[in-house]
């Protein structure tokens, strides 16, 4: 499986991408596997998140998760277009299956997510 | 943890594997469950199914013993037939669906794996009272594979002497397929048309019949299917699930098996429960619905709500693939039963719309 070098990871299986003080995120490509087919991604709508926190839910069709928030910090974008192609998420989980993008509050909370040797020795893969 | 005979060839295919039913078994493969449900209902689809149980029943009392323990008419069954039925308990609670083969001289009863242990308890327990009977349990030597889609006749029919179509469906005949002897049965799980193959042998034999079925069907896109898709397969069919749509404590007045309850028939077992049911009219019943919002996919035990009250709970729920909707069994009381209702599904500290709807989906 494929976990890019550049990316941290959570023990939720999400990944985010930083770029200046915005994170881009998404689920790990382990973390579709596990889910199968993705069919919908479901926005609760929450902007001010705390790390930790929910930011909606992915129905697939092995199971339902909820989407948690890497770090705490303003969502500033979430993919609108995603629910037009949901297998994006599977086939393309860090590319155009991303989710949303925070502005992060406390980048200091980086570093105690996972590297991508970490999170594969996590995973097992 | 039981392998059948087909389980190398499920690694090799890259299946993703589960417990099932005390057997290791394919839950999917690498191009996902939507691909594969797409493929059987579009081409060919071959199931390795050979958790399911298989018990043979033999003897003068054979009928008499069947007509105790099964809801439908086996009387009524003609040699070379299935019949899908049931057995329940005294209580009217389900203790497996079944279908029942008359061969001729013998029975054969097919339950689901899941079930096959205490189906089985059930059998000899209910064997106990009949003399001229003798009851087998063969599951561990059948080898089952279900070929299902439009173009699973074709698939065979390359494969047997044996005129395929003249098989309808529900019956089944004894003969060659793949050189090797089996039971092809016009049955499945999926509502396309498809064949079953029952057939006897080790790991050797149920690999060259595996080979035979996809040489052959190679120029129609046969492809391997698991377990997922086999649920949102039958899922758009409405066909129950036992363990999820029925199970000890539904009546099948309630589940809506009435049509496979002939309480005409004689004395069965459950027969004065399930006409009590009949005669009070049932106080809940399964029902199929659609969502009508993407935002949620129905899953079983997710509440069942009508005006802010629960009314019953969901016992199967997926996306139908071909739909692209949220499709669901469960059961609601009686009142809320009628196709065209609106009612509410609780997840997610809210609800969501859905309607009930005739059966099958699609």
């Amino acid at each position: 499986m494929n976990f890019p070098e550049e990316l941290k990871y959570t023990t939720d299986h999400e990944w985010i991408r930083i770029e200046g003080n915005v994170g881009t995120v998404g689920v790990t490509e382990h973390a579709q596997s596990e889910l199968g087919d993705v069919v919908y991604i479901d926005y609760n709508g929450a902007t001010a998140v705390n790390q930790g926190d929910a930011f909606g839910t992915i129905e697939a069709v092995k199971t339902v998760a909820e989407l948690y928030s890497p770090v705490s910090g303003t969502i500033i974008e979430t993919n609108d277009t995603i629910n037009d192609a949901p297998e994006s998420v599977n086939n393309d989980p860090y590319g155009a299956g991303w989710l949303m993008k925070i502005e992060l509050s406390d980048p200091a909370q980086l570093d105690a997510l996972m590297d991508a040797a970490a999170y594969r020795a996590l995973v097992g893969h | 943890m039981k392998k059948t005979h087909f389980h190398s060839l499920h690694t090799s295919n890259g299946a993703k594997m589960v417990s099932f039913a005390g057997f290791e078994m394919p839950i999917q493969y690498p191009k996902g469950i939507i691909h594969e449900h797409k493929v059987v209902r579009n081409a060919v689809g071959v199931f390795d199914v050979s958790h399911m149980g298989e018990f043979e029943v033999r003897g003068n009392d054979a009928l008499a013993f069947l007509q105790k323990i099964s809801l439908n008419d086996v009387s009524k069954l003609e040699k070379g037939k299935a019949q899908y039925s049931a057995m329940c308990y005294p209580d009217g609670g389900i203790v497996d669906d079944m279908l029942v083969y008359h061969c001729g001289d013998y029975y054969m009863m097919v339950v689901n794996g899941a079930c096959e242990e205490k189906d089985w308890a059930w059998v000899q327990e209910n064997a106990a009272e009949f003399n001229d009977l003798a009851v087998t349990n063969v599951s561990d030597e059948f080898n089952l594979l279900a070929v299902q889609g439009p173009k699973s006749l074709e698939v065979i029919a390359k494969l047997t002497d044996i005129a395929i179509a003249d098989i309808p469906y529900y019956n089944f005949a004894f003969g060659n397929c793949c050189g090797e002897e089996m039971i092809l049965s016009r049955t499945g799980y999926t509502g396309e048309i498809g064949m079953e193959l029952y057939f006897k042998g080790g790991e050797e034999k149920a690999t060259k019949v595996w080979n035979a079925i996809f040489e052959a069907g190679a120029e129609f896109g046969i492809e391997p299917i698991g377990l997922g898709a086999r649920d949102t397969l039958r899922l758009e069919k409405g066909y129950c699930l036992y363990g999820n749509d029925i199970d000890n404590t539904t009546n099948p007045i309630e589940a809506g098996l009435g049509w496979i309850t002939k309480l005409q028939k004689g004395d069965f077992n459950g027969k004065e429960k399930i006409a009590a049911v009949k005669a009070e009219g049932a106080k809940r019943k399964l029902v199929g619905f659609v969502m009508q919002t993407e935002k949620l996919l129905p899953r079983q035990n997710y509440k069942i709500m009508a005006n802010g009250a629960e009314i019953g709970a969901i016992t199967s729920g997926n996306i139908s693939p071909l739909l692209g909707k949220g499709i669901g069994l469960g059961y609601v009381a009686a009142e809320f039963s009628a196709p065209g209702t609106i009612i509410e599904i609780a997840a997610r500290n809210t609800t969501f719309p859905a309607e009930v709807t005739k059966l099958p989906f699609l």
